[in-house]
């Protein structure tokens, strides 16, 4: 009897949660168009979400265009394929582990901050005390963070897609001697610009606008003491990775199913 | 305000560098800038079999992407695949009697229509038909025909001893 207690009560825990982001994400978005109006809001966010998470997409997405250009040569030369070298790197990048891998890393590094800096508000009073100066908070600190996430994503997974495709060619026709020419024109004949890059690019605003979403709805509703924050930081990595991963699933089975 | 200064700065630089990236992609990476929305013709061709050829494939006059296929259906009538290709029309100095053919570029690679121009003054226009075509070389077919031939050619041979 205890056991069906308690799965009625964790399945109205979940449901009242689901609910309560539903409705900070509506008011999130509602509190967008005052932000446009004070762009400095916007800039300040930009600067700490995007500028800031910089570094470790560029880095990272050399090193996984660099470690496809050695995986992918080793395979393909089995088949004495390597002139393919360049299509396998562009597109695994640019349909999966751009979008994919970026968002990973935002959750990490920007989602993360942004849960504990709104968690650590909420457990300082900050939020309440706007509240108390007839400021909305969510106007005010939420929605320039979301907007700024959602802007940061595709550039910064472009950005990873980009990088990452230097990088395999690097390894591929420096190092392992591909041909230059065959690398790029392989890409350019099989590559699609709708059907790969403008989807690779959906994917990343979607995860932008799920990781955003996630992060600042976790931070909101942390319980203000230190552990409720340490709790709500972890929650938006597990869960931003889990989101990520299963609408990705669903999103390459809805955009590269035809072909 | 030396720090907002800066911190534009950076916000200004690292979205020209995401939009740089996207750019990059999109003319580099994809098929965008070999095929944009150039002015093409399209002329078609009747093949016997136009195997793995696929819509979007190559189409090149010797050795230069000069257009792609745009379509590939079945005739009910004649029972041959009719393929249309978009041709850019820079090219248009194409002889009437030119020859498509299907071929594949390396042992594994992709399938492509090769055209290779005749000697008429005429040149094909749009909504021309091509009527010099050779089919796509079906590997299983040519290794059956070489199988049954070798096999016929060691029949004779124990024939003669």
């Amino acid at each position: 009897m205890q056991f069906f207690q308690r799965l009625g009560a964790s399945t109205r825990t979940s449901f009242t949660k689901l609910g309560r982001a539903t409705y900070f994400l509506l008011q999130t978005l509602s509190g967008i168009l005052s932000v446009l109006p004070r762009p400095r809001l916007l800039m300040n966010q930009l600067f700490s979400v995007g500028v800031l998470s910089f570094l470790i997409i560029t880095i990272s997405g050399l090193f996984v265009g660099m470690v496809l250009g050695l995986q992918g040569f080793y395979i393909l030369s089995d088949f004495g394929a390597e002139e393919s070298l360049g299509i396998m790197v562009a597109a695994s990048l640019v349909r999966e582990l751009g979008p994919v891998v970026t968002a990973l890393l935002f959750a990490g590094r920007a989602g993360s901050a942004l849960t504990a800096e709104i968690g650590l508000m909420k457990a300082t009073e900050q939020l309440s005390g706007m509240e108390m100066m007839a400021i909305d908070p969510i106007r005010r600190i939420i929605s320039p963070r979301f907007l700024a996430g959602f802007i940061s994503m595709p550039l910064l997974a472009s950005l990873f897609s980009a990088i990452g495709i230097i990088g395999g060619q690097l390894v591929g026709t420096g190092l392992l001697g591909v041909d230059d020419g065959a690398y790029w024109s392989q890409m350019q004949n099989q590559i699609d610009f709708y059907d790969d890059i403008i989807n690779g690019v959906i994917k990343s605003i979607i995860f932008g606008f799920v990781t955003s979403w996630i992060a600042l709805f976790e931070g909101y509703d942390a319980i203000p003491t230190s552990e409720g924050v340490s709790r709500a930081t972890t929650r938006t990595v597990v869960n931003s990775a889990f989101s990520i991963l299963g609408l990705d699933f669903i999103l390459t089975a809805l955009m590269f199913g035809d072909d | 305000m030396q720090h907002t200064a800066t911190q534009d700065t950076l916000v200004g630089l690292f979205v020209a560098a995401g939009i740089a990236g996207l750019f990059f992609l999109a003319l580099q990476v994809s098929n965008l800038s070999s095929f944009g929305d150039k002015d093409t013709y399209t002329v078609t061709a009747s093949f016997e079999s136009s195997g793995g050829l696929k819509v979007k494939s190559a189409v090149s006059a010797a050795g230069v992407k000069i257009g792609k296929v745009t379509d590939i259906r079945f005739d009910p009538k004649t029972y041959q695949s009719v393929v249309s290709m978009a041709i850019e029309t820079k090219y248009n100095t194409l002889p009437e009697d030119t020859t498509a053919s299907i071929f594949t570029a390396g042992l594994l690679g992709e399938q492509y229509v090769n055209l290779e121009p005749g000697g008429s003054e005429d040149v094909l226009k749009n909504g021309s038909k091509i009527d010099i075509t050779q089919s796509a070389i079906i590997l299983e077919k040519v290794i059956g025909q070489f199988l049954f031939k070798s096999a016929e050619e060691k029949a004779q041979g124990d024939k003669k001893e």
